[in-house]
């Protein structure tokens, strides 16, 4: 039962970020999801991430559709208002709740048939609209809560537990994030947590939509022999291009880095990403370059993951709407009623 | 119906995007400044150009602002229809027509009076450019009918002169085509003719606005912040409307910040789901759609009402089922509105009958949207959304005070034990909520799937059910919180009629019809979803009751029984559902052969 709270007896001991928070302070109630699903690591990751970032848990607002990762918002930051809203519709409930409250920041959970089946569209629209979001697609290749189906992220050849094989080609997020212009793409592994915890942080500071396709291995419908979305598969086929390294502005320790191989990117806020090119020919800002190496590594079975794309020059929806800085959900009701006065000058283009 | 001074309708044919609607509003607006009651219904084709179209106007000393479909005159402009529009002239009506061209033998009716005039030959002599022939064509028109029905001259020209106060040449060449018409009338034609216009005072304190406008201002003096939507007819000129509005009193005139948000949504579905999002976050959302978008809202509309998250929907009926005649009006959605959704939802719904209702309502839908924290559906349709309503203005109360419902700030949260979302124990079965990113001791878990009072994930029957009930005492209690119901009695009445909507007026005329028939009847017209004790009361004080609506399933007949428990015996419908704005011959027609057959007193 998902609403069962962890203890909240903490070690003296633990560790504490600025906020005097411990990692504790940033879970949730205790996961139903499967023992080693690649879900849980990411909901660690994610902990991990705000914690490092002492970013306030109830400042976060955090959303999904429906499916096993849309149940995962449950298990980080309780302090947190969360929303499972419907299948594949979280980029709506987002757009939204941006809309009416721009401090409130936002990260979205979904899965491969919550983002690139039912709620592709929406996928592609929040994109184009370029939300401030932290957008996390836990992509195991599979529908675990109906039982095994092939997901739409389901690569061509891979077989299903029951020795079923895909024939159909398969959406690549990554990809399609990079032509429907998203201004933050990034691949990455539950697996990896080194990589994945600089990303997501780096994400939660980005200021528009960052698009995050994390491989999350089902272990009870995909994590066999002809799967491509198993631990063992991506273990062997993982290739860092990008190794990000989140730094805020107030923390920045250049010297860590050895120059030459890293390329600074600085935020909106003055922090920047630090992205150690592990490729020579890699840059992390050339949209078509990332485009094609992807491709190029697809082309031999290798998987192309760290920060692949970023856009440090991003305008989110709320600036391209030109609102106002302080949220509108909490403006005084005498600025938005214009009063009677104004209605009877109004109406004279009535008559 | 009697025809004369002040006291006639006509109708304007012509081809879809010929300009025809700036002249069509310079008669009307001439009229309405005339101090004339008047009203105009625009039908035109879901078409950008070509395909016919018509408008037509009613101008009524006694102030009946509803469709006719009885033309004293006819501005025939299009060939197209020729056939069509001969044929729905009255006996000894008249037929303006573009003589340039020989009228058709075949289609001249002895019992109807032909007004030919030249206009094309005119306006070719005249004007230059393709654009402004076709453009002053229609201005010549109105000229003609400013002589053939006694138009005062002076409010013609003031009304130009005020439209194109920026655009000299633009007005010099309308009032050149103004006076092409108008002197061939004069000069040919004993003007002006038995039907005419004639000064009263009876319109100063009134406007012509059509609901879709009124609706988006209702929004805006609501306080509602963020809109989203997917263009759809008729309801696209309800956001343009409310985008105009916003930047006019919206807009930091130093710093050009908005306080508002539009979103043009990728679909009904994502519409809906922003403006859930936006009110789960503490903004008024709202989004206009029409019946095809309320079918795909359906998933989230249900969610709005398990989650209990405030949303404002404007739907704006147009023909159904599927696509339909999406220009056309109908009143086809009460039941899918209702229950939109599966499971057991129930939405509370509005229902203006003109665009004064149509503002006021919006902002009574944000108040019960945000107090009930559920869905509120505004139905209006596109007679009511899309055509110019002569309505008294619009007015404001200052003292006005939005109902944000309970919504518990980080300072309440510090005054009790713990919060729980959905506990609901004031008595009136409605529960506190919080809003996101305030404080750390709101937070709770907004969800679709089962959940206990308390807010957690729950599979138990006992802890599902005890929800869901108290949302039905919530939703109940809504009924007695929506606009009541109009009630009109009648000394001797023994017969109810019941309507909603734009039916209204409609019904008012064929009322006073029937009386001086010999039939009184008791008037109800419904205004709110679910129905309050006086819409049952009503309906058992009548063994009759005729229910007036624009469908074929007779869905508020349904609804009214559903709800009320009163026999489907008791309901007689009367229904109209061509697309066509009703009009009181409808009614009558309708009553009153069932009228006889009922024997008024006597149960059927």
């Amino acid at each position: 039962m998902s609403y069962i709270l962890k203890p909240k007896v903490h070690h003296p001991s633990l560790p504490k970020n600025e906020l005097g928070l411990t990692r504790r302070d940033y879970e949730g109630t205790l996961t139903t999801l499967c023992a080693g699903c690649g879900h849980d690591s990411v909901t660690a990751a994610i902990i991990q991430a705000f914690w490092e970032l002492s970013i306030e848990p109830y400042k976060v607002a955090k959303l999904s559709g429906i499916g096993c990762s849309s149940k995962t918002p449950a298990y980080f930051l309780r302090e947190a208002h969360g929303f499972n809203s419907v299948h594949g519709r979280m980029p709506a409930i987002a757009t939204g709740a941006n809309a009416a409250n721009r401090n409130l920041m936002l990260i979205g959970i979904s899965g491969d048939g919550d983002s690139l089946s039912i709620g592709l569209g929406q996928l592609c629209h929040i994109m184009r609209r370029n939300v401030n979001l932290l957008y996390v697609l836990e992509n195991n290749g599979v529908y675990g809560l109906t039982k095994g189906q092939f997901s739409a992220s389901a690569d061509p050849g891979s077989t299903s537990k029951k020795g079923e094989i895909n024939t159909m080609q398969c959406i690549d997020g990554v990809l399609m994030a990079l032509s429907l212009g998203a201004t933050f793409v990034a691949r990455s592994f539950s697996g990896d947590k080194e990589q994945l915890v600089p990303i997501l942080k780096a994400g939660l500071m980005h200021k528009g939509l960052a698009f995050i396709d994390v491989i999350s291995p089902c272990v009870t419908f995909n994590d066999h022999e002809g799967s491509t979305k198993g631990y063992a598969y991506t273990r062997e086929h993982q290739i860092e291009l990008v190794s990000a390294d989140f730094v805020p502005e107030f923390r920045e320790i250049t010297t860590e880095y050895p120059a030459g191989a890293v390329q600074r990117v600085v935020m909106h806020d003055g922090s920047s990403v630090h992205l150690r090119k592990l490729a020579e020919d890699y840059d992390p800002t050339d949209r078509d370059g990332a485009y094609s190496h992807i491709r190029e590594h697809q082309a031999r079975g290798e998987v192309v993951t760290g920060l692949l794309y970023v856009d440090p020059d991003s305008r989110d929806m709320i600036e391209q709407c030109e609102a106002l800085d302080e949220p509108l959900y909490n403006l005084a009701f005498e600025g938005l009623c214009p009063g009677s006065a104004e209605l009877e000058k109004l109406q004279l283009r009535f008559r | 119906m009697t025809s004369g001074v002040n006291e006639f309708a006509f109708k304007i044919a012509t081809p879809n995007g010929t300009g025809s609607a700036s002249a069509n509003g310079l008669i009307m607006q001439t009229i309405f400044r005339m101090g004339i009651p008047v009203t105009g219904k625009n039908l035109f084709p879901s078409n950008i150009q070509g395909l016919p179209t018509w408008y037509e106007i009613r101008v009524n000393k006694h102030g009946y602002t509803a469709r006719t479909p009885v033309f004293d005159l006819m501005v025939a402009m299009n060939p197209q229809t020729y056939e069509k529009d001969v044929a729905e002239v009255r006996s000894g009506g008249w037929l303006l027509y573009d003589s340039t061209w020989p009228f058709d033998e075949r289609l001249l009716r002895k019992d109807v009076n032909y007004i030919g005039i030249p206009i094309s030959q005119m306006v070719n002599t005249s004007f230059k450019g393709v654009r402004e022939r076709i453009l002053m064509k229609n201005i010549a028109y109105a000229g003609a009918l400013a002589a053939l029905l006694g138009m005062d001259t002076d409010v013609v020209r003031g009304l130009t002169q005020e439209k194109f106060a920026k655009k000299p040449a633009l007005l010099a060449s309308n009032d050149k085509a103004i006076d092409l018409g108008y002197n061939y009338a004069v000069a040919h034609f004993e003007c002006p003719l038995p039907i005419r216009l004639e000064r009263m005072d009876e319109t100063k304190d009134c406007i012509l606005i059509d609901g879709n406008t009124s609706a988006a201002l209702g929004c805006v003096y609501a306080g509602a912040t963020v809109g989203a939507w997917y263009p759809i007819t008729p309801s696209t000129s309800m956001m343009e409307g409310f985008k105009g509005f916003c930047e006019r009193f919206r807009r930091d005139p130093e710093t050009k910040k908005n306080r508002y948000v539009i979103l043009q949504a990728e679909d009904e579905l994502a519409a809906i789901g922003m403006v859930i999002g936006a009110s789960w976050a503490g903004a008024r959302a709202f989004t206009p759609t029409s019946g095809p978008g309320i079918s795909l809202m359906g998933e989230f509309l249900g969610l709005a009402y398990y989650a209990e998250v405030p949303a404002v929907v404007f739907d704006v009926q147009r023909t159904g089922p599927s696509t339909g005649m999406p220009t056309r009006t109908q009143q086809g959605d009460f039941l899918s509105a209702a229950f939109a959704s599966h499971g057991d939802t129930k939405h509370v719904c509005l229902y203006p009958c003109d665009p004064r209702e149509a503002f006021e309502f919006a902002v009574a839908a944000f108040d019960l949207a945000e107090r009930f924290q559920t869905p509120v559906l505004v139905l209006t349709d596109l007679d009511i959304g899309m055509n110019d309503w002569m309505i008294p203005k619009l007015k404001w109360d200052d003292a006005y005070k939005p109902d944000r419902g309970k919504v518990l700030t980080p300072a309440d949260l510090e005054e009790i034990k713990g919060f729980y979302r959905y506990l609901g124990t004031d008595g009136d079965a409605i529960p506190a909520r919080t809003l996101p990113g305030e404080s750390p001791k709101g937070a709770y878990f907004t969800r679709g799937s089962g959940h206990n009072k308390f807010g957690g994930y729950t599979e138990d029957g006992d802890e599902y059910q005890e929800v869901v009930d108290r949302i039905a005492v919530k939703i109940r209690g809504a009924g007695k919180a929506v606009p009541a119901p109009v009630i009109k009695k009648q000394p001797g009445a023994k017969l109810g009629l019941v309507t909603v909507g734009g039916c209204h007026a409609a019904c008012m005329e064929a009322i006073d019809i029937l009386a001086a028939d010999g039939t009184p009847v008791d008037y109800m017209r419904v205004r709110g979803f679910p129905f309050g004790d006086e819409v049952r009361e009503f309906l058992e004080a009548h063994d009759t009751n005729f229910v007036v609506e624009q469908n074929r399933d007779a869905q508020m007949r349904t609804l009214l029984s559903l709800e009320t428990g009163m026999p489907l015996n008791r309901l007689e419908s009367v229904l109209y559902y061509s697309g066509y704005p009703m009009s009181a011959l409808h009614v009558v027609a309708g009553v009153k052969p069932s009228a006889a057959r009922v024997k008024v007193g006597v149960p059927a």
